[in-house]
């Protein structure tokens, strides 16, 4: 009895977050906030700076959709959500979208009930060893000590790395990145792994990081995408164009300076759809015909993002990689604006 | 007549010599403290190189440390140059830029005098509750904290109306805790309206008519327990707040603010963060606890069957719960229970989790204190002829109170240490979430142990105080003369 009770009321509460859930455009403006799932701090991709501003490269995204969606940049509040709380923030309707490092996986896509919409970070795990170890590949590191962060996929990665390579190695397990770097300078391990992002960013914070290297092997896929609940179609809709118009403006040459410019004076179809000249692009989701327009203005087009945030000319240093546009060899492909 | 005196015979006395070398001053404490037995020698003597082996490495890097850089990797350099490669030292610089998060999270910056007049005006509320209207300890410590406050506030450049502002309150309050000391307890019955509005802002109104509850709820029991008792005056008073606090109080307050706008620009909960948020869960918890503690201890003594019951199993049921799993459950499962879009505040959720997971523990600490008074005490009071809540009053609970003082304070200790767990839910407390923040900037990407010295060290602090005033308070309330 008791039970059924329970369960009654959780099937309700669930229905209810269902229909609420129906219309996130439709909240979000009535709310005129766009309330962003961040991570609680993540060196390039999202943490707030020493004026609390929130600057990186997944908040940039978050900007370009509040400036699509409120037309403002700066109605975008974000709300940090660590690894175990952030799928039941989104599922319980705490936060509009989760745009924080998320592997898109297929468990997450269907079991979790949400919505991987694009990919705006195509990262993978590597190894990041010393380099008068001699060691030019990942599979020499047969019995070598490796520091790695407990409770992630990146652990689990590993473990089937070695396996399939058939060679061994001791974990040093280490709670959180800084451990993780203090372990790895101090000698308690030979190697250490996480996602490529992460390790050109210790590295480069190194006392010498010449003396370090990062491995060729990158040993899994982790595509990092914005997240969005299952069955709002629409509100997902919003958000992969919203990424896709960044991309797509940076094939194009939009950028943020000369977007004005270009939706007067361009010829070419496609860049006066996007930028709301031709065609209602945006109206057909909901937003006004400005909404791209407004996104790539507000920190400008993708590449600008990268670039600003992670990209070669910062501390950090992240070479574009995967992350190129297909024109210039890379996964970034946005479908086209018609 | 007198007999000459012999010759060998001294005439006047001797005045005492000192004791030997070995039987006095520090050569005595020594050989009877350190080097009483050969094993103790021998355990001195390492106990000392131990000591010895960890200053010789820690305060060099303490006291070497770099206050002045824009970067780890500029501190590096700077102690590479002073001190030689392959030296250490700490980079304060981090701390010396980032010490405005640590403490105040994210609060407007040109709002950081209302938490910082919040927190003086704690000490002042808290003045006569803590040392009981004595005049001139009131007097010290609300002219100290007006002082300190003055430094802060300048140091922190707020403008000059609100320096002034808080110097005429201040001074005023030092007037009133000079001619009447006990008076204060005005202050200390209306902080907590005071501390929500200096912290949260917006309209006035809204702390004055939650005061105004708790006005009538007063009125209504007062004016009731001598007809019906207490616990049904309560009942009904309580009743009676409740239709003000949730379907008058907006009304009215809502009225007031559109003909009296006063207020200070609102502030959201989730730009709290740091010490200061430490301090809200934290105080707020152990306010509200002590008082729903004793209520619990004294429901469990209780020999009504369905009160018994009821504190009994909360408190057994909480106690068994680790208080991380009451964090998740504010965080993410009431999210689920509650009806969509209310926007029921984490922080709050977060307070009311740690305050009932608190009180389950005082209640028990109290029990304690109740069990170990003589049954004569309770007796007695029977024989007085007093009701249940005057014994409790005048006799029980003072007693009880006084045994259970340092179990009570190692609670209160324990929980602000514990409001650093809240971090796990995506807040952002000073010893995890503002250090990853500061972290996660590339300049100070690395950095390890100043951080959580620097937390570490003001939590010492407060926990170090709170253990110090538990210990003046039983030498205060000591009757007896063991």
């Amino acid at each position: 009895m008791k039970k059924s009770v329970f369960l009654g009321t959780l099937a309700a509460s669930a229905l209810m977050a269902g229909f609420a859930s129906a219309g996130t455009l439709d909240d979000v403006k009535a709310r005129g906030e766009l309330i962003c799932g961040s991570n609680t701090g993540l060196t390039g991709f999202g943490a707030p700076d020493a004026n609390n501003n929130w600057t990186g490269f997944d908040v940039d995204l978050c900007r370009a959709l509040g400036a699509a969606v409120l037309g403002d940049p700066s109605k975008v509040k974000f709300v940090p959500t660590t690894g175990e709380t952030r799928f039941t923030a989104l599922a319980s309707g705490e936060v509009d979208l989760l745009v924080r490092n998320s592997t898109w996986t297929y468990s997450r896509d269907t079991d979790l009930k949400l919505d991987f919409v694009g990919v705006n970070y195509y990262d993978g795990q590597g190894f990041m060893v010393k380099k008068d170890l001699g060691i030019l590949s990942a599979k020499e590191l047969d019995g070598a000590t490796v520091c790695i962060q407990t409770g992630t996929t990146t652990e689990l990665n590993l473990a089937d790395f070695f396996k399939s390579n058939n060679i061994s190695y001791t974990p040093v397990t280490v709670a959180d990145d800084a451990e993780a770097q203090r372990q790895y300078m101090a000698g308690a391990c030979d190697a250490f792994t996480t996602d490529a992002s992460g390790l050109a960013a210790t590295r480069a914070t190194l006392p010498d990081p010449d003396n370090h290297i990062i491995l060729p092997e990158i040993i899994s896929k982790e595509p990092l995408g914005p997240v969005v609940r299952h069955g709002d179609n629409q509100w997902g809709d919003i958000v992969r164009w919203t990424l896709n118009a960044l991309l797509t403006a940076e094939e194009k040459g939009v950028t943020k300076a000369n977007a004005e410019e270009m939706a007067a004076s361009s010829t070419d179809p496609e860049v006066r759809r996007l930028l709301g000249v031709e065609g209602d692009m945006g109206t057909m989701t909901g937003l006004d015909k400005d909404a791209f327009k407004r996104a790539i203005m507000a920190n400008g087009n993708y590449g600008e993002i990268f670039a600003a945030n992670i990209g070669e000319s910062t501390p950090i240093g992240l070479a574009r990689g995967l992350n190129e546009l297909w024109i210039n060899g890379g996964l970034q492909y946005s479908p086209p604006f018609r | 007549m007198e007999t000459a005196t012999p010759i060998f015979v001294r005439n006047e006395m001797l005045g005492p010599k000192e004791p030997p070398t070995s039987q006095r001053g520090v050569v005595k404490w020594f050989r009877e403290n350190l080097f009483s037995t050969p094993l103790n020698s021998i355990l001195t003597v390492i106990g000392v190189a131990f000591v010895y082996l960890v200053l010789k490495t820690v305060v060099p890097w303490v006291w070497n440390g770099v206050w002045t850089a824009s970067s780890l990797s500029e501190c590096r350099q700077i102690i590479a140059e002073t001190l030689g490669p392959d030296s250490h030292a700490a980079c304060w610089a981090m701390i010396a830029e980032r010490w405005k998060q640590f403490i105040y999270g994210f609060y407007p910056m040109d709002s950081y005098w209302r938490p910082t007049l919040a927190f003086a005006l704690m000490f002042v509320a808290l003045a006569p509750v803590l040392y009981f209207g004595i005049r001139h300890i009131n007097v010290r410590m609300v002219g100290a904290v007006g002082v300190l406050l003055m430094i802060a506030l300048w140091g922190l450049g707020t403008d000059g109306a609100h320096i002034g502002l808080a110097l005429v309150l201040m001074a005023a309050l030092t007037a009133v805790a000079w001619v009447a000391p006990k008076k204060l307890v005005w202050l200390t019955l209306l902080y907590p309206a005071i501390g929500f509005f200096l912290l949260w802002g917006g309209s006035v109104w809204g702390p004055v008519g939650a005061l105004l509850g708790f006005v009538i709820l007063a009125f209504v029991w007062l004016g009731l327990q001598r007809q019906v008792g207490v616990v049904v005056a309560g009942g009904i008073a309580l009743i009676t707040a409740a239709v003000w606090w949730l379907s008058v109080q907006t009304h009215v307050t809502g009225a007031l603010h559109a003909a009296m706008p006063i207020g200070l620009p609102p502030v959201r909960s989730d730009q709290f963060g740091g010490f200061l948020l430490a301090f809200v869960i934290g105080v707020t918890a152990i306010a509200a606890s002590l008082p729903i503690g004793i209520l619990l201890a004294l429901g469990r003594r209780s020999d009504m069957f369905l009160i018994k019951t009821m504190s009994v199993g909360f408190i057994e049921f909480v106690r068994g719960v680790p208080l991380i799993t009451m964090l998740f459950v504010a965080s993410l499962l009431l999210q689920y229970f509650l009806p969509p879009q209310t926007n029921f505040d984490l922080i709050l959720r977060v307070i009311i989790l740690v305050t009932l997971f608190s009180a389950a523990y005082i209640a028990e600490v109290i029990r304690g204190g109740l069990a170990a008074l003589p049954r004569g005490q309770y007796e007695a009071a029977d024989a007085l002829g007093l009701d249940y809540w005057q014994a409790q009053r005048l006799i029980i609970m003072p007693q009880a109170l006084k045994i259970s003082i340092p179990g009570i304070v190692s609670s209160f200790i324990g929980l602000f240490k514990d409001t650093t767990l809240v971090a796990l839910v995506g807040l952002a407390d000073p010893l995890q979430g503002i250090t990853k923040i500061a972290r996660a900037d590339i300049n100070w990407k690395g950095i390890y142990w100043e951080p959580y010295l620097f937390v570490g060290l003001i939590f010492f602090a407060c926990c170090f105080s709170m253990s110090r005033y538990s210990m003046y308070l039983e030498r205060k309330l000591k009757r007896d003369h063991r």
